[in-house]
């Protein structure tokens, strides 16, 4: 098998890890994942947190999946998926109602819904059932930055500029507040993130246009 | 003329490309069709063919703006002299005073409003190389109309940056943007600052500043809106006790966004979009006629005070307002005849729907917004029932034919 030969971390792999990070970005390029990128980016900690979550439940679900592509019977495939996802969120869910508390009360429903995140399931089908346990590890990794990435980029702009803080911390000084600024509240809401995503797809298709679709 | 003729042509060719500041032609050019009508000639295709290009058609809405705007500031000083006067502090004033009071209030809106639009505008044209269009001529004068006069100069700025960038330039530019520019900027500030956008203390210079800067605390700025949805006993709303009465409200002596609170200013206006054949009258007609509807079935139910306000909907409020300048504009609006009719009648009910059941005084602007995104959609159905329509007629001709 020519795969044995390939390195650990070949030219082939490293596009695995890097591609979905720009050119092939969950959220900006197939538009996957985009409920969670709008409800727990207001601030940065909960976006950091599921960003975390997302990439444990997608690398562990991808190695479990790519181990058993070649005895799951593609009828119920989609079943088998549905119970390893189901799974591993349990997992992540206990440990963050264990050891974060106040963030799992902030996700709320969220981390359960790490399940139906179009993400999860769209690498399985597509990368995890046909690949290497390996590459299908890096892939999940990929993809979770990737996912990861834009969460923080929009909770960073959501945070600073809807509660003038980072993390919590107040990053905007008193003197700002009392020469007359004020939080855009709007920032706060769902629509915002969406329109904040919109610019994020704008800024990344102005530099890399390869990504602009021609009709 | 033919001094500036002349200049223009002297500095043309620096512009043109491979002059020393081709990069700036956008500007070179805009300055120029302002003076000029431009000589640019269609070279091919079919076109409608007019000798008003759209700069001319700009001026004629930016004129029907004209009655708002000087009632607005008029309408500024009045309610601050007003309460000046309520509170003891004056005795009289004059009407200058009042207007120029306005005036004073009014202009730094109207240079930010402009310098921040035409700013971006510039930076968008020069980035992507395409003349600057002349769409922000009119936005750049609804905005300070649709504004509460103490809104901070700041938050006008980064909501017209917003607006233009967001509402109008990542689609293409004046011409190609699914909603209207002006009515985004004052939704950003409504949801982004809402302190500023409503409550009893906005629509009344300085009232904000309260103590020693302005004047003193306790003073009634509430809209008439404002009044009813909060439940305000007296059958109709007051200021200092006085009740406004219907002529107040149809002439503008009530509180409100600088442009909207007269009708009658509005109303000149709107005959000068009408005569001049700039705006559409099914909108604006079945508008009316959708807001009348909902308000006098409203009256009969009258179950509180909003309800009961009835027909008088239609004078306060930015609704006169809105569908003059906003619901009519020709590039959000719905394109096709019927299409007009359902769209402008769906912004006359659903505001008074919104407005009553909601007690939602923003209303009109977020039914025009929504409507702006629907006006495809009504285009669309209208122009298959069309087809449909005209399908049969000549399918049952050929039935004719063949069973003769």
């Amino acid at each position: 098998m020519s795969e044995e030969k390939e390195g650990l971390f070949s030219k082939k792999n490293r596009q695995l890890l890097v591609n979905p990070l720009d050119d092939n970005n969950p959220i900006t390029v197939q538009v996957l994942g985009i409920c969670s990128a709008l409800a727990i980016t207001v601030k940065l900690e909960p976006a950091i947190v599921m960003s975390l979550s997302v990439l444990f439940v997608l690398s562990a679900g991808n190695v479990i999946i790519s181990l058993m592509r070649n005895i799951i019977p593609s009828r119920i495939r989609i079943i088998v998926q549905l119970v390893v996802v189901a799974s591993l969120v349990i997992l992540v869910d206990q440990v963050l109602k264990a050891y974060l508390f106040d963030v799992s009360k902030q996700l709320s429903v969220f981390v359960g819904l790490i399940i139906t995140n179009c993400i999860v399931m769209g690498r399985f089908e597509a990368f995890a059932l046909g690949n290497t346990p390996w590459k299908s590890f890096l892939d999940g990794i990929g993809n979770s930055a990737g996912y990861g990435l834009v969460l923080v980029i929009v909770a960073f702009f959501r945070e600073l500029l809807g509660s003038g803080a980072l993390f919590g911390q107040q990053i905007i000084p008193d003197s700002f507040y009392e020469a007359g600024y004020m939080n855009n509240g709007m920032m706060l809401l769902p629509p915002m993130a969406l329109i904040v995503v919109g610019i994020v797809i704008w800024v990344q298709r102005a530099r890399n246009t390869n990504l602009v679709e021609t009709n | 003329m033919k001094f500036l003729r002349d200049a223009f042509d002297g500095y043309k060719p620096d512009f043109m490309p491979g002059g020393k500041l081709e990069k700036w032609y956008p500007v070179f050019e805009t300055i120029e069709t302002f003076f000029f009508t431009p000589d640019h000639v269609t070279t091919s295709g079919s076109h409608i063919r007019d000798g008003v290009d759209i700069k001319r058609l700009m001026t004629v809405v930016v004129l029907a703006l004209m009655p708002a705007l000087f009632f607005g500031m008029y309408n500024i000083g009045y309610f601050h002299f007003e309460e000046l006067v309520a509170l003891g502090q004056q005795d009289s004033y004059t009407f200058m005073e009042a207007f120029l009071f306005g005036l004073g209030k009014l202009l730094p809106i109207i240079i930010v409003s402009y310098g921040v639009g035409i700013g971006v505008e510039f930076i968008f044209a020069m980035f992507y190389g395409h003349g600057i269009h002349e769409g922000y001529f009119v936005t750049g004068m609804l905005i300070p109309l649709i504004v509460p006069v103490d809104l901070p100069l700041w938050m006008l700025a980064v909501a017209i940056v917003f607006g233009v960038v967001i509402g109008k330039e990542i689609f293409g530019g004046t011409g190609m943007n699914i909603l209207n520019p002006a009515l985004l900027v004052r939704a950003f500030l409504f949801f982004a600052y809402p302190t500023f956008m409503s409550g009893d203390k906005v629509w009344v210079a300085d009232a904000l500043k309260t103590g020693t800067e302005g004047l003193p605390d306790g003073m009634s700025g509430a809209t008439i809106l404002g009044q009813l949805g909060t439940g305000a006993e007296a059958a109709f709303p007051t200021i200092n006790g006085a009740a406004y009465s219907v002529m107040d409200m149809f002439i503008g002596f009530i509180p409100g966004s600088v442009g909207e609170t007269s009708t009658l200013a509005i109303l000149i206006g709107a005959v000068m979009l009408l005569l001049s054949g700039v705006a559409s009258w099914r909108i604006m007609l079945s508008g009316v006629i959708g807001a009348a509807i909902m308000s006098f079935l409203f009256k009969i139910w009258g179950a509180n005070e909003l309800m009961l306000f009835g027909c008088k909907h239609l004078l306060i409020g930015g609704f006169a307002f809105g569908l003059v300048f906003m619901a009519t504009d020709p590039v959000s609006a719905a394109q096709t005849n019927t299409g007009k009719w359902i769209y402008g009648f769906l912004i006359g009910f659903l505001s008074i729907l919104l407005r009553v059941l909601n007690g939602f005084p923003e209303a009109v602007m977020l039914v025009i917004l929504l409507l702006n995104v629907f006006a495809p959609t009504i285009d669309h159905y209208v122009v298959q029932a069309s087809v449909k329509r005209r399908n049969k007629r000549i399918e049952d001709k050929i039935k004719k034919a063949l069973s003769v």
